[in-house]
């Protein structure tokens, strides 16, 4: 008798947590991946492709899963080091085939060069181009994020890419490099 | 409780935490009156010289300006505008070095005077009460008026607050040691100080009005109370003298008892405060309608002979100011711009004197030194006890140089005024105020990046979402159009009918030229009947295909073998006549030999040789030609390198050698049409059309220019075959091509020309790529 009691109350116990557990997981799901959308806001949104994926958040997706975390290029040894702690991983140094020199660029057209082809608004993963077919095409320095997609496809190659210049806005305090010429 | 103003009327005020007391050193320039300067020789006036936004440029090189014309002219709220100081010329418009810690360049205005100093009209008020409150913001807007305290806040916006202002604070603390600028100012200018300040409590209608002096300039204070005895709503308060006194939050502390909260600014709290020097600019404005163009610039430090307040024109160089007080010129000049405590070192003294600079250091080195005596921090304390805004500088200083940017936030960094009072008291002599700037900088330009990142992913998905969008209206207009064209021909209607028919006859069509095809490879095969000239077009074209299929096996087996023996071979037993022959055996070498300016001529004398052409002939021709491309091709991409080194002469020749090839044949072309006009057999006649556009297809670029003049389609196949093959032999050296047709575009400037560039630009492109793969 006092098994069946037992095994009753028991049962009864587990029908309640299962029913708890049951309710919780439909009422707190959790739509999406919660940690795409952390390293995506780790990323720096250049949008470049040159982790091999179309994007910033393809590339999180991938991280999310498994890829690599040291090919963002443009993000360097920052980004990787913040992936590496949000991940819970060793920090890599960059894919050597990603090493590059992620001095902030803008796009530049050579506007007396180009031929209105358009192809290089198509490449442009953030619409940083405006012009239209057999118009000249201007980039928007403030939108260009100097992911580089737009050079390649264009056939005259008028388009360059230019480093940032340092204003007094965006201007570092580097207190050794302040450019100190004799007075006379 | 007793009030603010009860408070202040006993003379008991506030304290701010922290403060220092650095060696006074007024001395060396309170004692002498302000002394006005000779004009430079010149005048550098930056356009932007204040927070926010350069205005817009009004004046070009080689104008004539008179003294207070305005230069830029206001757009935004957040810009003001830059004036001529004196009479002169614009001589230049071009990046200079500013008034800023960087020793960057801007833009600015270059003004040669005229040494004559004529002022442009100007409409002198006497009643500042008939103006209405807009009439007077924009006085103020146009004449330029920044804060000249330091910070250089635009004066109208402040002056245009909408708020109930229960105190108007007019610094005049000049809390900074060897800062006596204010302090001469008031003394021989108190009454349009006073009209400044009346002008601005018209503004604002504030219930008080309280001007701040320290007690360590007696004078002025004396002056002040003066010229404020009869004044009920201008109380003159005189607060002992402590660094950092005259810094905005320090001084509503001390006069009213509110601490200003992090991330609030005054006004919000009914509290608008400007600078003594603003005041009587805007007085100077308003009432005698005079831009800002001049200022009170204290000139002091050991290293002067003669240390002393100087009226300077804006854009007047460090270095004029010097030299008018006498400057000992040491083996390591150092200079300040601002006081010791908050300035920052000048790069060189060709910097300008702009609206906030309120004092040109030149200190001797026994002075301030510029060594860095640097050592590690030692926990005193003594920087917390000092900081007015009651920070923790040790504890930031770790964080700055760890660069822990979320720890730096937390601890308030963007509190600091800079002030430089930690600095001062460090017995590590630790330049913390340096450490803070570098991260304040640095956190700064971090938060841009990360806004521009968002806004990079919003355009990002935007963008996406949009592809995803007209990739679907494609479709659907596809289906849509698909669904239209079937329902049109099952309706039953003649129109329907017809369309149906058009298909099925197509259809057979396509049958038809199978089956013949089929004939023809027999004919071929047979090959001892004397076989027609359409028979035999159809054949070489067969041969060609094989011939093709065999060149590039024999390329993948060795690339050593020419290739053109060949397909010469494999053409043999098809040969129409000896002349086709001939011309091929010259296109190969040809070919072979691209880089000879001698082409021309060889490829004349293979057009003479077919100049009395059967049709058959020509089309052998088109493929021996096309088949010399092919190998010319190949043996380009060999070439390349070599071919890279000729010079741009021959090619010169080779492209004028092909304009002269397209015309001849374009002549040849027509002889073509008038034979093919004879041949009965139009089927035919279509068979060796395509024969012949299938040669030219090998030629990938578009012939648009040159087909435009050309009266039919066999023309301008021709010419396109003639015009691969001088790019084939141009392509290794097409950058040189390049430029030699930019140079003919420049002559010519005419549209076909610069499409042709482009067109040459994008081939010589290709063939880059193609070769570096």
């Amino acid at each position: 008798m006092s098994t069946l009691i037992a095994i009753l109350v028991l049962g009864l116990i587990a029908t309640c947590f299962g029913a708890l557990l049951g309710y919780a997981s439909i009422k707190f799901k959790v739509e999406g991946d919660p940690l795409v959308e952390e390293l995506d806001a780790l990323l720096p949104q250049t949008q470049c492709g040159q982790c091999g994926y179309p994007g910033c958040k393809p590339y999180a997706e991938a991280v999310a899963n498994g890829e690599a975390i040291n090919k963002c290029a443009p993000g360097g040894e920052d980004t990787i080091k913040k992936i590496a702690d949000l991940m819970g991983v060793e920090v890599q140094p960059l894919d050597e085939s990603h090493v590059a020199d992620n001095t902030p660029k803008v796009a530049f057209i050579i506007e007396e060069d180009c031929i209105g082809c358009t192809k290089c608004i198509q490449a442009c993963p953030v619409d940083a181009i405006i012009g239209a077919s057999k118009q000249m095409h201007t980039v928007i320095i403030d939108e260009c994020t100097g992911c580089d997609l737009c050079v390649a496809p264009c056939p005259v190659d008028c388009i360059k890419m230019i480093p940032i210049t340092t204003t007094t806005s965006n201007w570092q305090w580097d207190l050794d490099n302040i450019p100190v010429v004799q007075i006379d | 409780m007793e009030s603010v103003i009860e408070r202040i009327t006993r003379g008991h005020f506030w304290k701010f935490h922290g403060g220092i007391h650095p060696p006074e050193q007024k001395q060396l320039t309170n004692n002498k009156p302000i002394r006005q300067i000779p004009i430079p020789a010149e005048l550098v006036i930056p356009l932007q010289q204040h927070i926010g936004h350069a205005g817009e440029l009004l004046v070009k090189v080689g104008d004539k300006v008179l003294k207070g014309q305005p230069l830029t002219q206001h757009t935004t709220a957040m810009s003001v505008p830059i004036h001529a100081p004196t009479s002169g010329t614009i001589t230049d418009i071009k990046n200079a070095v500013i008034a800023h810690p960087s020793g960057l360049s801007d833009r600015c205005v270059i003004l040669a005077p005229d040494g004559e100093d004529t002022w442009r009209e100007r409409q002198v008020c006497n009643d500042v009460n008939m103006l209405s409150h807009d009439d007077l913001i924009s006085r103020i807007a146009s004449a330029g008026i920044a804060g000249m305290g330091g910070a250089g806040f635009p004066a109208h916006i402040k002056a245009s607050s909408q708020k109930k202002i229960n105190y108007l604070i007019i610094n005049a603390a000049e809390c900074e040691p060897y800062i006596t600028a204010d302090d001469l100012l008031i003394r021989e200018n108190s009454p349009t100080i006073i009209q400044g300040i009346d002008i601005l409590a018209k503004l604002l209608k504030p219930t008080q009005i309280l001007i701040g002096i320290e007690d360590n300039k007696p004078e002025a204070a004396k002056v002040l109370m003066q010229a404020c005895e009869n004044r009920t709503d201008i109380k003159v308060c005189v607060l002992p003298t402590k660094y950092p006194t005259g810094g905005e939050k320090q001084l509503i502390q001390v006069l009213t008892g509110q601490e200003v909260p992090s991330g609030v600014i005054p006004v919000n709290m009914g509290i608008v405060m400007q600078n003594v020097a603003t005041c009587f600019a805007i007085a100077e404005a308003v009432i005698h309608d005079i831009p800002l163009i001049r200022r009170v610039v204290t000139v002091s430090g050991q290293a002067l002979e003669k240390p002393q307040n100087v009226w300077a024109l804006l854009g007047t160089p460090v270095k004029h100011l010097l030299d008018c007080c006498d400057f000992k010129r040491s083996s390591k000049p150092h200079l300040i711009m601002g006081g010791p405590m908050m300035g920052y070192s000048l790069p060189t003294d060709a910097v300008p004197v702009v609206k906030t600079t309120n004092c040109i250091l030149a200190p001797s080195d026994k002075e301030i030194s510029q060594e860095n005596k640097e050592v590690e921090c030692i926990r005193c304390g003594q920087c917390a006890e000092a900081c007015p805004a009651q920070l923790l500088p040790q504890e930031l200083q770790w964080s700055a140089k760890a660069k822990d940017h979320d720890q730096l936030q937390k601890l308030n960094l963007f509190d600091c005024i800079e002030c430089g009072a930690c600095a001062y008291v460090c017995p590590s002599q630790i330049p913390l105020v340096h450490y803070y700037r570098v991260a304040k900088a640095e956190i700064r330009q971090k938060h841009l990046l990360e806004v521009k990142a968002e806004h990079a992913k919003a355009r990002f998905e935007a963008r996406k979402v949009r592809l995803e969008k007209e990739k679907l209206a494609r479709e659907e207009k596809h289906r849509k159009a698909a669904e239209a064209r079937r329902a049109r021909m099952n309706a039953g209607t003649p129109e329907g009918e017809n369309a149906k028919s058009a298909v099925a006859a197509a259809l057979a069509r396509v049958k038809a030229k199978k089956a013949q095809s089929g004939i023809a490879d027999v004919e071929t095969s047979a090959e001892s009947a004397p076989i027609s000239p359409v028979a035999a077009a159809v054949a070489r074209a067969k041969a060609k295909k094989l011939a093709a299929k065999k060149k590039a096996e024999q390329a993948l087996l060795s690339t050593d073998t020419p290739s053109s023996e060949a397909s010469l071979e494999q053409k043999a037993p098809l040969n129409a006549n000896n002349a086709t022959l001939e011309s091929k055996e010259n296109q190969a070498s040809i070919a072979n030999v691209s880089d000879k300016p001698s082409d021309a001529t060889i490829s004349k004398d293979g057009d003479e040789a077919i100049s009395k052409p059967t049709k058959s002939a020509q089309v052998a021709k088109a493929v021996a030609r096309a088949k010399a491309k092919k190998r010319a091709k190949e043996m380009q991409s060999e070439k390349a390198p070599e071919n890279a080194n000729k010079s741009a002469e021959s090619k010169v020749t080779d492209s004028n050698a092909t304009l002269t090839e397209t015309a001849t044949e374009t002549e040849k072309a027509s002889k073509t049409i008038r034979e093919e006009k004879v041949i009965p057999n139009a089927s035919s006649a279509n068979k060796n059309n395509e024969t012949k556009v299938s040669v030219s297809s090998e030629t990938p670029d578009d012939t648009n220019d040159t087909a435009v003049t050309e009266p039919s389609k066999q023309d301008r196949i021709k010419a396109a075959i003639a015009k691969a093959k001088a790019k084939q032999q141009s392509k290794p050296k097409a950058d040189l091509v390049v430029d030699d047709l930019k140079a003919s575009a420049n002559n010519d400037d005419s549209k076909e020309k610069r499409i042709a560039l482009a067109i040459e630009k994008a081939k010589a492109k290709k063939q880059q790529r193609t070769e570096s793969t």
